[in-house]
């Protein structure tokens, strides 16, 4: 497998996402800059690492995903490589449209740094195959616009196709809209293009891969995406 | 040529910013604010005088970067 971090002015997260790739899965990610046309030749997953490209100015995730990258990224997707958005990622795909519905400020306007309880919704996407269906993991969350919102119509169909891949939930592992620690609608966390091969979430599963950090329930997520890649 | 760019969110998306400001003039007693909603402002030199070419242009840069269209509408005013 060959995988691809990329770097913008700004990302900050491109270090622990290479770090944790290379823990669980042995692959060392070639970093790639934002202003470069190309991704390495034979790339199979590209990674956007969380952080605050370009400051968030104008919104955030908003210049990152008009970067010379993102036509190739675009393309990688299209031929359907594997795209992983992580935070400040997660928001540049919205941004640049490989995933609907956008990223806005936190319902209560805090920065939340903390562990999130998530309900891994499908387990046949190519990032959480090796997670059970239903499982609860607890990735950390560290976002001041973390609030995931699309019009009615698009929610409908998120929901319709099954695309929402992670949600927030309570500590007894039900879902409560109404609580959702940054106001996100349908309690969403992390969702999944419709060919599956783009996925974005708020959370941080780079954070939890090493006993030492006291959880590995970020592991499966890797251990997924490169079983994924050995089957092909 | 002078234009100015106004971004604001679409009435149906919530405004938690919008909300805090409007919470902050009622507590400092500023009277009869019945809603707040926050917004941003460009201001925009354009090269050339001509308006309906520099209208184009601007939409472009509306629709392609200024504004995300999913939350936010716009409108683009000539200055001066």
């Amino acid at each position: 497998m060959k995988a691809a971090v990329l770097l913008f002015p700004g990302s900050n997260r491109e270090g622990d996402v290479a770090r944790a790739l290379k823990h669980v899965t042995g692959i060392e990610p070639t970093v790639v800059w934002h202003a470069e046309t190309e991704l390495p030749a034979g790339t199979d997953l590209v990674v956007l690492p969380g952080g605050f490209s370009y400051g968030d100015y104008l919104r955030c995730g908003a210049i990152a995903a008009r970067a010379a990258i993102m036509d190739a990224v675009r393309a990688h997707a299209a031929r359907g490589g594997l795209v992983l958005g992580i935070c400040n990622g997660f928001q540049i795909l919205c941004e640049s449209g490989l995933l609907p519905g956008v990223l806005v400020r936190n319902a209560r306007l805090r920065f939340i740094c903390r562990e999130a309880l998530l309900k891994v919704e499908r387990n046949d996407t190519p990032f959480t195959r090796r997670y059970g269906k239903g499982a609860i993991v607890r990735f950390p969350v560290a976002h001041g616009e973390g609030n995931y919102t699309a019009d009615a119509e698009t929610l409908a169909r998120l929901e319709g196709e099954g695309r929402v891949a992670f949600r927030y939930v309570m500590a007894d592992g039900r879902r409560d809209d109404t609580q959702v620690l940054n106001g996100a609608a349908n309690s969403i966390a992390g969702i999944v293009s419709e060919k599956l091969n783009v996925l974005g979430l708020m959370p941080h599963p780079e954070n939890h891969v090493d006993p030492l950090i006291g959880s590995t329930d970020g592991r499966a997520l890797f251990e997924s995406i490169e079983g994924m890649l050995e089957k092909a | 040529m002078k234009a100015r760019v106004l971004v604001t969110l679409k009435s149906a998306v919530l405004d938690p910013q919008g909300k805090a400001i409007e919470g902050a003039l009622r507590s400092l007693g500023v009277p009869g604010v019945a809603s707040v909603r926050q917004g941003k402002v460009f201001d925009v030199e354009l090269d050339g005088g001509d308006k309906a070419k520099a209208e184009a242009t601007l939409k472009e840069a509306c629709e392609k970067l200024l504004a995300n269209t999913v939350i936010e509408t716009y409108r683009i005013e000539f200055v001066g």
